[in-house]
């Protein structure tokens, strides 16, 4: 089995006994400051343009699962920040474990974020929907069947946002959000190949028929790319 | 089909085992070559430490409790609304309020990884981005609910939005009765940043008992 392909980050409806630690207080923000800080050098990296968001949430991703399980959260981060740093050539193995080992750059390198841009690239985000190039190929009301098994069609073990417990199963297109960006396109810098997106209801039993806690009308809602769906 | 990933050497096994090294090696590293400005770091910490947090959503939240054509209009289109408040940007760029009912009680989650709506309730705490919250929500949601202390009305069906793409969900909680008639600034304390996730309700501010 290759690294991306263990999914170990497809958490959903997998069987789990822990209780969850909730709740917690709204601060501090950052337990440690470490966290804080892990954010906000994930995020100023980022702003160099080197990736997108879709190929770093892909770099957590293809962490091998013993490391990805084991990780704290922002140790997830920092892993995949460190491997997408070496891979788009920013640093070097050798400099990470050896950051003497480089010359200190005599001034910040055109393109890297500087503090008074923060707010503002902040409060702008970055949006995912582009101009549809087609019509949308399902109508709101319309049976849909998912993709099976949940996986990249462009690269094998690549990244994608069909979690594998929606994976064969029939729902119904409850709203078009309009083309957006392709994960599994744009996370492997394939081109952002924006498709319609559909938000698409589920029944909770159509997904977890063993499970007694669900009543006949519990939803869940994903929202989909138009290629992870067939007619039903 | 191109191939993903080879297994060579991974470049994290150069840094040092303790997560706070760890991060100082790679932004030491990274100033070193000029790729990051020290300052710009700091203003991020500080941006989601005092800037953007709970205290938005629950400013939404609010308006939409007293005011029926700006909830109408939540529901209906969010992000233009949002927008005009200086309140989208990073991990908001696309909301959708999903409102709790009589019959309806929503609850949010991110199977995939820790997607969540940074403009309006900050950074998401630490349960949200567990692995059993992870786990567990999409399953039994009304499990999750109970142990967090939510009571279902009974009429209640339970609807649980995994955030697949880069749409952020905010649940409009329903409005406390015993809140009636308080105005849309004192209504602003009894939303907590739970309730806009549907994993918990609004309540009387600690200050007002």
């Amino acid at each position: 089995m290759t690294r991306a392909m263990t999914r170990a980050h497809d958490m959903g409806g997998r069987p789990c006994a822990s209780r969850i630690a909730h709740p917690e207080p709204n601060r501090p923000v950052f337990k440690k400051e470490w966290h804080g800080r892990a954010l906000a050098v994930t995020l100023a990296a980022g702003a160099l343009g080197k990736w997108n968001l879709d190929a770093s949430r892909h770099a957590r991703e293809s962490l091998p699962s013993d490391e990805y399980l084991s990780f704290s959260y922002y140790e997830r981060w920092l892993a995949g920040l460190a491997d997408l740093l070496v891979r788009h050539g920013l640093v070097t193995g050798k400099e990470l474990s050896d950051p003497e080992s480089c010359a200190a750059a005599p001034s910040l390198v055109p393109g890297a974020l500087t503090p008074g841009e923060v707010f503002p690239v902040l409060q702008e985000g970055s949006s995912s929907q582009r101009d549809a190039n087609a019509a949308p190929r399902f109508r709101v009301g319309e049976d849909v069947r998912t993709r099976h098994p949940a996986a990249n069609a462009l690269v094998s073990g690549g990244h994608t946002r069909l979690p594998a417990y929606a994976q064969g199963r029939h729902g119904t297109v409850r709203r078009v959000r309009g083309a957006h960006v392709l994960p599994d396109s744009n996370a492997h810098f394939l081109g952002e190949a924006p498709e319609p997106l559909y938000s698409v209801r589920f029944s909770a039993r159509e997904l977890f028929p063993n499970e007694s806690s669900a009543r006949s009308g519990d939803e869940v809602f994903l929202d989909l790319w138009e290629s992870y769906l067939e007619p039903a | 089909m191109p191939h993903d990933f080879s297994d060579g050497e991974s470049p994290r096994k150069a840094l040092p085992s303790e997560p706070e090294l760890r991060v100082k090696a790679i932004e030491s590293l990274l100033i070193r070559k000029g790729l990051v400005d020290p300052a710009a770091l700091d203003r991020i910490v500080d941006a989601y430490e005092h800037r953007i947090g709970p205290r938005n959503g629950a400013r939404v939240v609010a308006k939409a409790w007293t005011n029926p054509a700006f909830k109408a209009e939540l529901l209906r289109d969010a992000s233009p609304l949002l927008d005009g408040m200086g309140l989208s940007g990073r991990q908001g760029e696309h909301v959708v309020a999903v409102e709790n009912t009589e019959s309806v009680h929503n609850l949010v989650v991110c199977t995939l990884c820790s997607c969540y709506p940074w403009p309006l309730l900050g950074i998401p705490p630490s349960w949200y981005k567990s692995d059993a919250y992870r786990s567990r929500t999409v399953r039994e949601p009304r499990k999750v609910l109970a142990e967090f202390g939510v009571d279902l009305r009974p009429a209640q069906d339970v609807r649980v939005w995994d955030s697949t793409a880069e749409i952020r969900y905010l649940v409009l909680p329903m409005q406390p009765e015993e809140s009636l008639g308080a105005d849309e600034e004192a209504l602003t304390e009894w939303v907590t940043r739970d309730s806009m996730i549907g994993a918990g309700l609004p309540k009387r501010p600690e200050a007002a008992l």
